[in-house]
């Protein structure tokens, strides 16, 4: 009984222990963060100043992005430590911190999550932001663009004939479409969808097309992804997504992936285009580096990444587009600054009040 | 144990005592500050909201919300309950076939974080799902939709079965089978003697089970975002994801964690003062096996279908994932490192959970009062609220005060004692309540020191409870998120984060095999459990 109680006892002191160590060290045996300032003692006589290290938050999934970031890594030679997590939760994390912000670069999904953090932004030098297109990045020139994407309707060719395509979103509220379609609320690049549809069409023809969709029954899923195999599995016919998810599927499941991508003919909100994009914070400690990885993402090689392996559009000239994907100029993308889509916190009280969030 | 004559207060019996001694009190004050961290970040959130919380709070959607959570919160509990308790006594006390087996196999599901169990059961189940597949040359077109409730209900019953169940298991081992035998002799039926005496004994193993499983559906949502059940958690992210308004988001996180304090004062009404230990001298016998005879298969059959849906069929589509992806050109890469990482960050986390536990445990057990029952309930407060709540509660303080320690192993092992202590602190609690009182004071009345009378008398009986404990809060630290993603060191990377950050861009191929190596890292602790059986 003694030695038992013993063993309980020595085994709670090492995991005391192995706590008090982890907190000394920070990290686990299979992370190795490299310090932020090169060791002093490492090199006497340094031929050139090391590059030091870059903290990006990104709220872009690990899987799209983490190649690209290597390779800017192996490029510079800069150490590149990156924090993935939902671009909305790093968004609530960045504003927590601060000024206490261990991050120097936020790299987020949606121009949502750089609007909410825009006061922990500085901004961009012109350099930078000359790279992308207008409208494609911050009027405050606090973020900038690094990929685009479009919005699109995703339909099954099977029971929707391309004859009884719609023209424009608005014709989704038509009785036909009842109990067809599914949209996702609460993602972000809808609701920048929708803040656009207000600015375009007017908060009461908005007010009118979010009020027809709910009675239209439109299924409301909680991102982008599973609405697209939900076309596929026959649960809806069509849905309300950004376009390059569809690829990843078929890439996966083959060509026989039962489901399309559809530009709305008619324009509007409908065929907005829209950016995941970057800023720097202005407590960032790696400031060069960060503007080092801004220029680095939206130059050619990174570009042609985006093109070629995430089915993105580029932003710069020269880089050709995914030849699966409709071209930019062949969209009838609406013509509105990326300041109109800002408001996301009046989109989303008019989507409750009208019922379609919880 | 609970007969007739220790129906008393169990602290009746007790001789007026001075207060705690110092190694319960002060570990106790610690753990009191830390579970304070998430409330008072909450509130002070809250106060920068003004009225826009609580307008969203008393409108009429959210009392709709909150109707159906509750709901949701009342069908999972009750179908965990059953499931938990008939899976302990079958792989425990009976001649169920492949018992040791079963007894593994049926703790695995929590390990399964619950938006991969609930895309499972929309690839599978969906009205146009791989059974509907099946079934076509039937002529089946569509199944049954399975969104909403039923689909929510099944979700969160098949992961959280568990929660009742190894509690439930600990609290049998220390049965004395002499109270079923005594009710045999005294004329009950086998049956009668399990629902007339085992059945109360293990109520408290019960509730307690229960109240994790009611919490942990509070806070779910991965599976009711998925299978589309609008709850109290889903509004919240709503703030967090889509309004980013973190205020707003903390009132109603505040206003879940009131609902959770209300389910904890039901419990402790419900648990009364009534004594689960010995009151008589004596040792407990090894119990004898109860023979199924011939519901012996039947019941195989049951365990086996409860192993089939909720642990062989996810393995299944996960397998089914990998098979196509490796077929398609997708590199097998097994991530022994994240394996590594996740195995070294939870055994932390159950070990500190346990070790936080024990004197809260001992405070609420021994030292009654309202202290201790402030403590205990403020102890639960981090299960229910939503991991994101904890997590940026944990930024506020760790980005500002504790800035040395922000993003260290040390707050991350922090904050998920803050969100799982509850899972250790029941099962330790429940042990607790099955030890008299009078054997500490036995040894006390030998000369020992009350810390030497815990360590050389208490804990030992303990071990079982403080052990299934920790095997809970390592399944659940091992599939936590959150937390995980935001406190992690930079580029610290587990299975649950390889798996997020691959379903969320819909490579479900290059999700599925982190997926199923987080399920055989399940293994590890629950048959760490099953093993130690062997001892009686």
């Amino acid at each position: 009984m003694r030695s038992f109680a013993r063993s309980r006892i020595v085994l709670a002191g090492a995991l005391a222990a192995a706590l008090a160590v982890s907190a000394c060290g920070g990290a686990s045996p299979t992370n190795t963060p490299a310090p932020r300032q090169p060791d002093p003692t490492a090199t006497p006589l340094p031929p050139q100043p090391s590059p030091g290290a870059l903290v990006i938050y990104s709220g872009r999934g690990e899987s799209l992005v983490d190649p690209i970031i290597r390779q800017f890594a192996d490029a510079t030679g800069i150490d590149a430590q990156v924090k993935y997590g939902g671009t909305a939760s790093l968004a609530a994390t960045l504003l927590e911190e601060g000024t206490n912000s261990p991050a120097d670069l936020f790299y987020a999904q949606d121009p949502g999550g750089l609007g909410a953090v825009e006061p922990l932004l500085s901004p961009l030098p012109n350099g930078i932001l000359e790279l992308a297109p207008e409208w494609a990045r911050s009027p405050q020139g606090l973020w900038t663009g690094i990929s685009g994407r479009a919005r699109v309707l995703v339909y099954s060719p099977e029971r929707v004939p391309e004859s009884e395509l719609p023209a424009d979103l608005s014709d989704l509220t038509a009785p036909e479409w009842k109990g067809r379609i599914g949209w996702a609320p609460t993602n972000g690049s809808f609701l920048t969808m929708v803040t656009g549809m207000r600015k375009i069409w007017g908060e009461e023809r908005a007010a009118d097309w979010i009020r027809g969709m709910v009675a239209n029954g439109a299924v409301a899923y909680p991102k982008n992804t599973p609405q697209v195999a939900a076309v596929a599995a026959g649960e809806i016919d069509v849905g309300l997504v950004n376009h390059y998810y569809l690829y990843r599927f078929i890439a996966e499941e083959g060509e026989n992936f039962a489901a399309r991508n559809y530009h709305l003919p008619g324009g509007g909100p409908g065929a907005l285009v829209m950016v995941s994009g970057a800023g720097i914070l202005s407590t960032a400690e790696n400031r060069e580096n960060a503007e080092r990885f801004i220029r680095f993402m939206l130059g050619t090689v990174a570009q042609q990444y985006f093109a070629g392996q995430t089915y993105e559009y580029p932003l710069v000239e020269n880089v050709n587009v995914n030849r699966l994907l409709t071209p930019l100029d062949e969209i009838r993308r609406p013509d509105i600054a990326l300041a109109d889509l800002a408001d996301l916190e009046g989109t989303t009280a008019i989507l409750r009040e009208l019922g379609a969030l919880p | 144990m609970r007969n007739a004559a220790s129906h008393a207060p169990a602290g009746a019996a007790k001789a007026p005592r001075a207060g705690p001694p110092v190694f319960i009190w002060l570990p106790s004050a610690a753990i009191a500050l830390l579970m304070l961290l998430p409330p008072v970040y909450l509130l002070a959130r809250t106060a920068e909201s003004g009225t826009a919380a609580l307008d969203i709070l008393i409108s009429g959607r959210t009392l709709a919300i909150l109707l159906r959570t509750v709901v949701l919160v009342g069908v999972v509990t009750a179908a965990c309950a059953v499931l938990g308790v008939a899976l302990a006594w079958l792989t425990l006390r009976t001649d169920l076939p492949f018992r040791r087996a079963f007894g593994i196999l049926t703790a695995l599901p929590l390990a399964i974080p619950s938006y991969v169990f609930a895309l499972l059961v929309i690839v599978t189940l969906g009205p146009k799902g791989m059974l509907q597949g099946w079934l076509e040359p039937l002529g089946v077109e569509r199944l049954p939709s399975i969104f909403g409730l039923p689909g929510a209900a099944f979700t969160l019953i098949l992961l959280s079965f568990p929660y009742v169940m190894l509690p439930a298991k600990a609290a049998l081992h220390r049965i004395d089978p002499a109270t079923e035998e005594a009710a045999r002799s005294l004329g009950r039926s086998a049956r009668g003697a399990f629902f007339h005496v085992t059945l109360p004994l293990l109520r408290p193993a019960i509730v307690s089970g229960s109240l994790l499983v009611a919490l942990y559906t509070l806070s779910d949502f991965g599976a009711v975002s998925l299978l589309r059940y609008p709850t109290f958690t889903w509004a919240i992210f709503i703030q967090y994801e889509t309004a980013f308004d973190r205020s707003v988001a903390a009132g109603l996180s505040l206003a879940l964690t009131a609902l959770a304090l209300a389910l904890l004062v039901a419990e402790s009404r419900s648990r009364g003062r009534a004594a689960y230990h010995r009151a008589t001298p004596g040792t407990q016998r090894a119990f004898r096996l109860v023979r199924l005879g011939r519901w012996r298969w039947p019941a195989a059959a049951c365990a086996g279908s409860v192993v089939a849906l909720s642990l062989a069929a996810p393995m299944a589509v996960l397998g089914y994932w990998v098979a196509r992806g490796v077929s398609a050109g997708e590199p097998l890469d097994l991530l022994w490192a994240n394996a590594l990482n996740t195995v070294y960050v939870s055994a932390l986390a159950a070990g500190a959970a346990a070790i936080g536990a024990a004197p809260v445990a001992l405070l609420s057990a021994r030292y009654p009062g309202w202290a201790a029952s402030a403590l205990e309930r403020l102890a639960y407060v981090g299960f229910a609220l939503p991991g994101l709540a904890v997590a940026l509660a944990f930024v506020f303080f760790g980005a500002s005060v504790l800035r040395p320690l922000y993003q260290t192993t040390f707050l991350l092992i922090a904050a998920y004692v803050v969100l799982f202590l509850p899972a250790s602190l029941g099962a330790t609690q429940t042990a607790l309540r099955q030890v008299s009182p009078r054997v500490e004071e036995a040894a006390r009345s030998l000369g020992k020191t009350p810390f030497h009378a815990f360590r050389l008398v208490t804990l030992p009986m303990l071990s079982r409870g403080i052990a299934a404990g920790a095997a809970l809060v390592f399944l659940l630290t091992m599939k936590e998120l959150p937390a995980t993603l935001i406190l992690a060191p930079t580029g610290f990377r587990t299975l649950a984060t390889s798996v997020w950050s691959a379903a969320s861009e819909a490579f479900f191929a290059r999700a599925a095999m982190p997926a199923i190596l987080l399920i055989f890292a399940a293994g590890v602790p629950a048959a760490f459990l099953v093993l130690r059986e062997r001892r009686d």
